[in-house]
């Protein structure tokens, strides 16, 4: 199939065909243009017996039990930014909503909307991202949509994935199971993800920065955990819109139990924080795509933190609080000097300062 | 900062009343919530927020002013993020915007001068606010859009100085202040000899300090000891940034743009060279008389208490609206909107403090 949309473009060396180097709206017309696109660049990258039958649905075999299903739209500006783009970006996210919720995914769909416009190029990195951080999570693209708008009406590629997953049996999780003593561990540094896009940005200032995305999918370091520690972990989420604050304000919150975090135990890089410094932002307020938090029983705290640790994505990994047996629902920080004061959600979009 | 907090708890033993000290910069403020620092002062220490966010301290007219030729169809208002939900008579900027009005936020003067040159066919209004740190940005983007013959960009001042300001807080027999942490950043500009007339004139202890936590916890504890001796000194612990006559070139870009002239604050309303007017030989890129602008009445919203807070009358906690109608989401006052304002900065770090079950009203996002 890549050799029938090679060849199309081969034709045509002397007079480039448009149509060979960018998105036109006939791409997304259902036409021969779209079969182009489908089978010269897509499937070559993300083909498996389910995309492949071209089917309206994919249909699979489920086991019996619970599955978790799972969605999100990926509008990231710019959609490529050191550490990730928003190809691995669309993976990471839905595979590790799946993950944190006890489950192991399996399918994704993978819709897209492109711009008119478009460089063949870019989607061709963007589906090879798609396709790397797929076998990474090892989760396969059973199913997808294109659609191309015309130029201005999107920012060159929305993605929408959705997922699946079957539910382990030895994962109860939920904020209602978080106790007095339970502890609080996330996976590795905060604010890197955000930072990183921050920086690529025109607002940015200009600061250079060796920062990089953590995007990566978490589904393997989530189940060395589950093997490892089974239900003795009480609760997982993923620190993305929001970030470190807005889950450990919540599970302060939701759980009516007063959390005390050491802001000196959060992992987090010198460089991020001097970014986050000069952008006049709070690096817990900043999305993460490649960390999870976990709520752990005291006794199995330092078995977690050890399988965390061994991990690739969880090198970082520390425990950073501790719920205490007051039930006031609050979450309150001891500052890097000591001090004590409370951590709030972020309540929408961070402003640039001016003084 | 151990040592540091046992020494303030026994400085305060030994003055033996109240000591009230204010800090003028929405960057302490800030810093001072998010790092804690409250909770080290003793019970009879008391740090109070001063007119030092400059969204703030902006009066309601000019607020006014500014939605309304942003509504207006041929004309791109240039602000500063945090102008943009401040509440005005007619709604905010962000609603303005949200219905056709064309507002973008920029991080520098310069950004609004650049808006202008990419947009000739449009009028820029650059809305701007800020003390003597933001004020060599304006003068310096004035200057640009003069050679570079600019017809399309003008000014919207709300320049404030620091200075009277303060000294109207002194002044005034209801606010007593012991004395001041005096703002690192306007200090750079000012240099640190300009807050010498508080000290010799006021005899208040005023000391320059930077924005880290320690650095702000050495300034309380300099301050109180003068407060013990008595006393009443400029101490500089900024030296590395805040030279004792600040930065020449910077003052001499805002003499060359701007005089000090009447400004009208918040809270503390119409006061003679507290702010900066632009110079009749730049007079064309001001946009009070280039775009024909009356300014209203400043009507403060109902029940709000922002004029209270920036004068260190009364604190974020002690408005009834505070956390419960008045949250950065919904904010009614300025303070509550700003990032430097003293009420979000209570609402994000402190809420944990307000005795009433409206702190514990949830956000939503």
């Amino acid at each position: 199939m890549t050799a029938r949309y090679e060849s199309a473009r081969g034709r045509l060396p002397e007079n480039p065909n448009p149509h060979a180097k960018r998105v036109v709206l006939a791409h997304g017309g259902g036409g021969q243009l779209t079969d182009e696109l489908v089978e010269g660049l897509i499937q070559p990258r993300l083909g498996n017996v389910y995309l492949d039958a071209m089917d309206d649905s994919a249909v699979f075999d489920v086991s019996a039990g619970r599955m978790a299903f799972s969605t999100d739209s990926f509008v990231v500006h710019p959609a490529e930014f050191p550490g990730g783009d928003i190809g691995s970006l669309a993976v990471s996210g839905t595979v590790n909503d799946i993950a944190v919720c006890g489950a192991i995914p399996c399918f994704l769909s993978l819709a897209l909307i492109l711009e008119e416009g478009l460089e063949l190029d870019f989607l061709k990195r963007i589906l090879s991202s798609i396709e790397s951080t797929a076998a990474e999570a090892g989760v396969r693209v059973a199913t997808g949509d294109t659609k191309v708008v015309p130029r201005g009406q999107a920012d060159r590629i929305y993605i929408n994935t959705a997922g699946v997953g079957v539910m382990r049996n030895d994962a109860v999780l939920g904020v209602n199971r978080v106790q007095p003593g339970d502890r609080v561990l996330v996976s590795g540094t905060i604010a890197d993800h955000g930072l990183a896009v921050m920086l690529q940005r025109e607002e940015a200032f200009g600061i250079e920065s060796e920062l990089r995305s953590d995007a990566a999918p978490l589904n393997g370091l989530i189940a060395d955990l589950l093997d490892s520690c089974g239900e003795s972990i009480v609760f997982l989420r993923d620190p993305t819109r929001g970030g470190l604050a807005g889950v450990i304000s919540d599970l302060a919150e939701q759980s009516g139990i007063h959390l005390t975090v050491d802001e000196t135990r959060i992992p987090l890089r010198h460089e991020t924080n001097y970014a986050a410094e000069m952008l006049g932002i709070d690096p817990l307020d900043v999305a993460n795509e490649g960390k999870v938090v976990v709520v752990v029983r005291p006794e199995a705290e330092d078995r977690a933190l050890s399988v965390l640790r061994e991990h690739p994505l969880g090198r970082h990994a520390d425990s950073v609080g501790e719920f205490s047996d007051v039930l006031d629902g609050l979450c309150e920080i001891i500052t890097e000097v000591g001090g004590r004061r409370i951590v709030q959600k972020p309540y929408g979009e961070e402003l640039p300062r001016i003084c | 900062m151990a040592l540091l907090e046992t020494e303030l708890a026994d400085l305060a033993t030994t003055i033996g009343r109240p000591v009230k000290l204010m800090e003028v910069c929405g960057t302490h403020t800030v810093n001072a919530c998010r790092s804690g620092v409250h909770s080290f002062m003793p019970k009879a220490v008391d740090l109070i927020s001063g007119p030092g966010c400059p969204v703030c301290v902006t009066a309601q007219r000019y607020i006014d002013a500014l939605i309304e030729l942003g509504r207006r169809n041929d004309t791109i208002i240039a602000t500063y993020g945090d102008m943009l939900r401040v509440a005005g008579a007619g709604g905010s900027l962000e609603v303005a915007r949200s219905e056709g009005a064309d507002v973008r936020v920029v991080t520098s003067a310069l950004e609004a001068v650049e808006t202008a040159i990419k947009n000739p066919e449009r009028d820029v209004v650059f809305a701007a606010v800020g003390f003597e740190t933001t004020a060599p940005a304006t003068a310096s983007a004035i200057i640009t859009a003069a050679n570079e013959k600019l017809l399309n960009f003008s000014v919207l001042p709300a320049h404030k100085l620091v200075i009277p300001a303060m000294k109207a807080l002194l002044s005034d027999p209801d606010i007593r202040i012991d004395g001041f942490l005096c703002p690192g950043h306007v200090s750079v500009i000012t240099g640190g000899d300009v807050f010498g007339p508080i000290v010799k004139d006021y005899k208040k202890p005023c000391v320059i300090v930077g924005f880290g936590a320690n650095q702000i916890m050495e300034g309380i504890v300099h301050l109180v000891r003068q407060i013990a001796v008595p006393e009443a000194q400029l101490e500089n612990l900024y030296p590395e940034a805040a030279l004792s006559r600040g930065n020449p070139i910077a003052q001499e870009l805002i003499d060359r743009v701007f005089v000090p002239g009447m400004a009208a604050w918040r809270a503390l309303g119409e006061m003679e060279e507290s702010g900066l007017d632009i110079r009749p030989e730049f007079g064309k890129y001001d946009a009070v008389g280039r775009h024909g602008i009356s300014f209203g009445e400043d009507r403060e919203p109902p029940g709000c208490r922002c004029a209270e807070v920036i004068t260190g009358r009364c604190k974020p906690l002690d408005c009834s609206l505070f956390a419960g109608v008045c949250t950065p989401i919904y904010p009614v006052g300025p303070c509550m909107v700003s990032s430097e304002g003293s009420c979000q900065a209570y609402f994000r770090y402190r809420r944990h403090e307000l005795k009433s079950p409206m702190a514990r009203v949830r956000v939503e996002v």
